[in-house]
C-alpha cells in the first residue's frame, strides 16, 4: 500500500499551488477556482487520514465539505455576475471601491 | 521498491501537480478551468486508490460534473476574455514568488516528517453501506441543514443574479 504520508506531502504541496494561485491570479473567476482547489487539498487529507486511522467520519466531512463547496460556488458565482454587471470587468484589481 | 500501487500514485500525484501548475500559468479561464477539472478527476483516482469508492464518485459527479459545469457556463456567459497582464512589481518578483516556494516546500517537508510513522493504515476497503449508515443515523442532523443551506443557496443566487427591472 502506499504510505499516508506519500498522500500528505501532495495535499500539502496541492494545497500550496492554490494559496500561490489565489495571491498571483487576477481574473475573479481564477482566483474562485484557487479556492476550489485548496478545498480539494484538503478533502485528500481528510480522506488519507479517515483511512490510516481506520474510522470512517472523514469521509462524511468531507462528502460535507463538498455540499457546501456546491452552495459556495453557485452564490459565489451569482455575485461574479453581479461584479461584471455593475463594473464591467472580471480583473480583481479594478474592484476597488471600498479603496477610493 | 516501488509496488505497482505506488507507482500508480505517482503517476496521479504528477498530474495533479501538473495540472495545478497549468491553473496558475494559462492566462485564459477556460484553459484554468479544464486543469482543475483534470485535477479533480486524479484526486477522485486517488480515492479509489484508498478504498474510498463513494467519496470517489461524488468528486467526479459533484465536483468534475456540476461545480466544473457551472464555472464553465459562467465563463462563457460573461465572455470572460484572456486576463491582461500587468507587470508584476518588483517586490512580488523577488520576494512573493520565492516566499511562495518556501512556504510550499517547507509545509511539505514538516507534514510528511511528522506524518512518516503513521503507516499505511488498516489494508480493508470502507463499504458504502457503512458510510451511508453513519451518515443516516449519527450525521442526519447535519445531513438536513445542507439541504436547506443547498435551498437557501439556490434563493440567493437567484436574487442575486436576477435582473432588476
Amino acid at each position: 500500500m502506499v504510505p499516508t504520508s506519500y498522500f500528505l506531502v501532495l495535499s500539502a504541496v496541492l494545497f500550496g499551488l492554490g494559496v500561490i494561485a489565489f495571491v498571483f491570479k487576477r481574473n475573479i473567476l481564477t482566483v474562485f477556482m484557487a479556492i476550489e482547489l485548496m478545498l480539494n487539498a484538503v478533502n485528500l487529507a481528510f480522506v488519507t487520514f479517515s483511512r490510516a486511522l481506520g474510522q470512517l467520519q472523514g469521509q462524511v466531512f468531507v462528502f460535507f465539505v463538498i455540499v457546501v463547496a456546491a452552495a459556495e460556488a453557485a452564490v459565489g458565482l451569482a455575485i461574479v455576475i453581479l461584479i461584471h454587471r455593475n463594473r464591467g470587468t472580471l480583473n480583481v484589481e479594478n474592484v476597488n471601491s471600498l479603496k477610493d | 521498491m516501488i509496488t505497482p500501487q505506488i507507482a500508480v500514485f505517482l503517476i496521479l500525484a504528477a498530474v495533479a501537480v501538473a495540472g495545478s501548475l497549468s491553473l496558475i500559468l494559462q492566462r485564459h479561464p477556460i484553459h484554468s478551468a479544464l486543469s482543475l477539472v483534470v485535477v479533480m478527476i486524479s484526486l477522485a483516482l486517488m480515492y479509489l486508490l484508498q478504498g474510498a469508492e463513494f467519496i470517489a464518485a461524488v468528486q467526479i459527479i459533484v465536483y468534475a460534473g456540476a461545480i466544473m459545469v457551472l464555472f464553465i457556463f459562467v465563463i462563457m456567459l460573461l465572455n470572460a476574455g484572456v486576463e491582461e497582464r500587468t507587470n508584476l512589481s518588483r517586490l512580488a518578483k523577488f520576494v512573493g514568488v520565492p516566499l511562495g516556494g518556501v512556504f510550499l516546500l517547507e509545509i511539505a517537508y514538516w507534514i510528511g516528517r511528522a506524518t512518516l510513522r503513521l503507516g499505511a493504515g488498516p489494508q480493508q476497503t470502507v463499504s458504502t453501506r457503512e458510510l451511508s449508515t453513519l451518515l443516516f443515523r449519527e450525521y442526519v442532523f447535519p445531513f438536513e441543514l445542507t439541504s436547506f443551506l443547498i435551498l437557501i443557496a439556490l434563493l440567493g443566487a437567484l436574487v442575486l443574479a436576477r435582473r432588476e427591472e
